[in-house]
């Protein structure tokens, strides 16, 4: 494909566009903008530009359309496939400046905010209004543009969904450097084809978010969860199904094995308050009062119990939550930590089939002679495993690995589950999208992407391009 | 060893609301829970009685609902427990209810380690602990944050002192404030509190305490009366350098070996 390369002409007219020295950074582009968080996936780009507008930004790739320079949208940087990895250089418009959140609209229960905004930050500024954006990553640290660019789903799936359920409106900027509005403040919506639908999820390959419109709910005024220790991971996957069957609905159904907890532990410094068991089921319940969770999870503490679980722990203040959920939101890096190199599968199978996806990557672990270290969201059948270089070299690690994603993808399509349920396709997952989709399939996501993007400008080699 | 826990409930919330015209904290209708700082001091009782053997006694001063902690207590593994309850004991400064709890003591047992949260959310006096153990006439040393040696006649603990750590033996009995993070607390075990659901709770009046003379409790024993209460002014205190990267390095090494992370 024949992109114009980056020229100081160019570089005037981002110049002209910008004129803020600092939000142009042309030689010397830091390293951590040639790649993202995992995927291994890395090439600079020529530029990185920071607008704080959606018009610095309609006028970029208005530009970039005209002189067909390839353009790659970038949040905080904590994606984990590539997607915001500029693989055929040129500009980044690294969106973290536009961090503003421009409306809470209490009479409708939403807020509109600018891409860059930070989960974390947004989270807490609607609590300290008692209100609730349910989407709950791991990673704090990403931006909401981010999260919609993914579909990020998180650990209040089972009760609350993901991203996708609360984004009701989208300003975005096409690659021609048009400036669309999908959707709006409304709860319903017939009006034609669900664009924001599609937004979200495409990895940054469709347009640029300048400006999301997000469906808040009413704070919850009281949340517990159950740590329940299990004498076996087998036992403890087991109940799962159960569980769901049961119609308690928690906000999440989380697995973990104590190694992790030990490499959160040291990753924290800080200790979990358990740690009498190899496996354990997490589980979060909210609602109004403490009576009423109490309620609500009698059944299911008594259901676990009944299925061989040790104990049921309680965690119903603030500092028992963030003893637990602290050390749960820091598995990834935590892992990361443990090891040399790693390499992550996220696929999602239907709940049912969730123990038999945990035990199959366990025993995968002989078979492929590889560490997997695996923990995530049993409630919706979202697991990640990550598979661990350690002391093996880059080439033994990368055959090993790629023996075992083929097998893992392989289960995970035999049991009807899909290659990725949070993280996103990108850079990284390309083959393995391409082995699960029928053809008639990719052959729509190649004209839906030539409908935004004729001249493939946006991000290419992402999702199912080659 | 016979171990005793002092616990008190707290609001559960860390966003205390004041009233802006009474200056009183709003407590209707909140939720509440155990003093977090409590809660490492009976994590420490409950590993060494794991270590040690003996029981674990908890004692609580408040009204009739904060029995919730001592269940709650039951749920983390303590054997007994007893609430210090009388209209007579409301509105007790620092003094009359470490003389209260004192006085309680007395009455549930003899006990060789006492044990208390170095300070509580609501009050924040720190004082108490070492309040008590003036009136039971025992050894007291606060700002535990170690357990270094436990013997048959007494117990080595490290203290967090403002410009140092100091070890030192303490014969029992005696009391003990532990500091946060001593220990990880556990989580109250579902199991544990569906078994002692129907275990009893003694309350004590004033009818019970071994003094009986109503002006040494509540209002009427304290010398001191609260005024006004009101929130913190929030501490954000930040510090900005500047200098060479020599003498920033300097600077921060003897920052961080101020505040002992080094």
């Amino acid at each position: 494909m024949g992109y114009k390369q980056f020229d100081e002409a160019d570089l005037k007219f981002l110049q002209s566009v910008i004129q803020q020295d600092d939000r142009i950074l042309y030689e010397g582009i830091n390293e951590e903008y040639s790649h993202d968080e995992l995927s291994g996936t890395s090439s600079y780009p020529d530029v990185v530009v920071k607008p704080i507008s959606t018009e610095e930004i309609a006028a970029i790739m208005s530009y970039a359309y005209e002189h067909e320079i390839p353009v790659t949208p970038r949040g905080a940087g904590t994606g984990l496939v590539g997607s915001s990895v500029a693989v055929e250089h040129g500009i980044m418009l690294d969106t973290c400046l536009m961090n503003q959140v421009l409306e809470l609209d209490e009479e409708n229960l939403t807020i509109t905010v600018e891409p860059g905004v930070l989960l974390m930050e947004l989270a807490a500024f609607v609590e300290e209004h008692d209100l609730f954006y349910p989407p709950d990553p791991g990673e704090k640290s990403a931006t909401i543009g981010g999260n919609i660019s993914t579909n990020a789903g998180g650990m209040r799936a089972v009760k609350y969904g993901v991203t996708r359920d609360y984004v009701r409106g989208l300003e975005v900027v096409l690659p021609n450097g048009e400036v669309a509005e999908f959707g709006g403040k409304v709860v319903k919506n017939s009006s034609g084809y669900a664009l924001k639908d599609l937004m979200v999820g495409s990895e940054g390959t469709l347009g640029i978010i300048t400006k999301a419109i997000l469906k808040l709910l009413p704070l919850p005024k009281k949340a517990i969860s159950l740590l329940i220790p299990f004498p076996s991971l087998e036992l403890a996957i087991g109940t799962v199904p159960k569980i769901v069957k049961s119609k308690a609905i928690p906000t999440a159904i989380e697995f973990m094995q104590r190694e992790v907890i030990i490499d959160a532990e040291q990753y924290l410094g800080k200790k979990f308050p358990d740690s009498q068991s190899d496996a354990y089921l997490l589980l979060k319940f909210d609602g109004n009062s403490t009576e009423e969770i109490e309620e609500t999870y009698d059944a299911v503490a008594k259901l676990c119990l009944a299925e061989g679980a040790m104990d049921v722990l309680i965690s119903d203040t603030e500092e028992r939550e963030d003893s637990i959920w602290k050390g749960r939101g820091a598995f990834l890096e935590a892992i990361k930590g443990s090891t040399t190199y790693m390499d992550e599968v996220d696929m999602v199978v239907p709940r049912s089939c969730v123990n038999e996806m945990v035990e199959y990557l366990h025993a995968l672990q002989q078979d492929a002679r590889i560490r997997i270290k695996s923990f995530g969201h049993a409630g919706d059948g979202n697991l990640h495993a990550y598979m661990l270089r350690d002391e093996l070299s880059q080439e033994e690690f990368e055959k090993r690995m790629l023996y075992a994603m083929d097998k893992v993808y392989a289960k995970a399509d035999e049991l009807g589950g899909q290659v990725s349920g949070e993280h996103g396709i990108g850079f990284a997952k390309k083959p393995y999208l391409k082995n699960s989709l029928d053809p008639v399939v990719m052959t729509l996501m190649s004209g839906i992407k030539k409908a935004f993007d004729p001249k493939n400008i946006l991000n290419p080699h992402k999702v199912f391009q080659d | 060893m016979n171990i005793l826990v002092c616990i008190k409930q707290v609001p559960a919330s860390s966003k205390v609301e004041v009233d802006p015209i009474t200056g009183v904290l709003k407590r209707d209708g909140a939720d509440s829970k155990m003093n977090p700082y409590d809660l490492y001091a009976l994590e420490s009782a409950l590993r060494l009685r794991e270590v040690h053997g003996g029981t674990i006694s908890v004692i609580s001063m408040g009204p009739p609902q904060a029995k919730a902690v001592i269940r709650e207590a039951f749920a983390m593994g303590a054997d007994q427990g007893a609430l210090l309850s009388d209209r007579n004991f409301g509105g007790a400064d620092v003094l009359a209810t470490s003389y209260t709890i004192s006085q309680g003591i007395r009455k549930l047992g003899e006990f060789d380690l006492i044990l208390c949260g170095k300070q509580t959310t609501d009050g924040d006096t720190a004082q108490v602990g070492p309040e008590v153990s003036e009136y039971l006439d025992i050894p007291s040393v606060s700002n535990v944050i170690k357990i270094e040696k436990v013997e048959d006649d007494g117990i080595t603990v490290q203290m967090d002192l403002p410009n140092e750590l100091e070890i030192a033996k303490v014969y029992y009995p005696c009391l003990l404030s532990v500091d946060k993070d001593i220990f990880q607390p556990r989580l109250p075990s579902y199991v544990r509190k569906t078994e002692t659901k129907e275990r009893e709770i003694p309350i004590y009046t004033l009818e019970d305490m071994g003094d009986k003379n109503k002006t040494h409790y509540g209002l009427n024993g304290s010398p001191t009366q609260v005024k006004r209460i009101f929130p913190p002014a929030v501490n954000d205190h930040r510090e900005a350098w500047h200098g060479t990267a020599e003498e920033l390095t300097g600077k921060l090494y003897d920052k961080i070996s101020e505040l002992k992370f080094i």
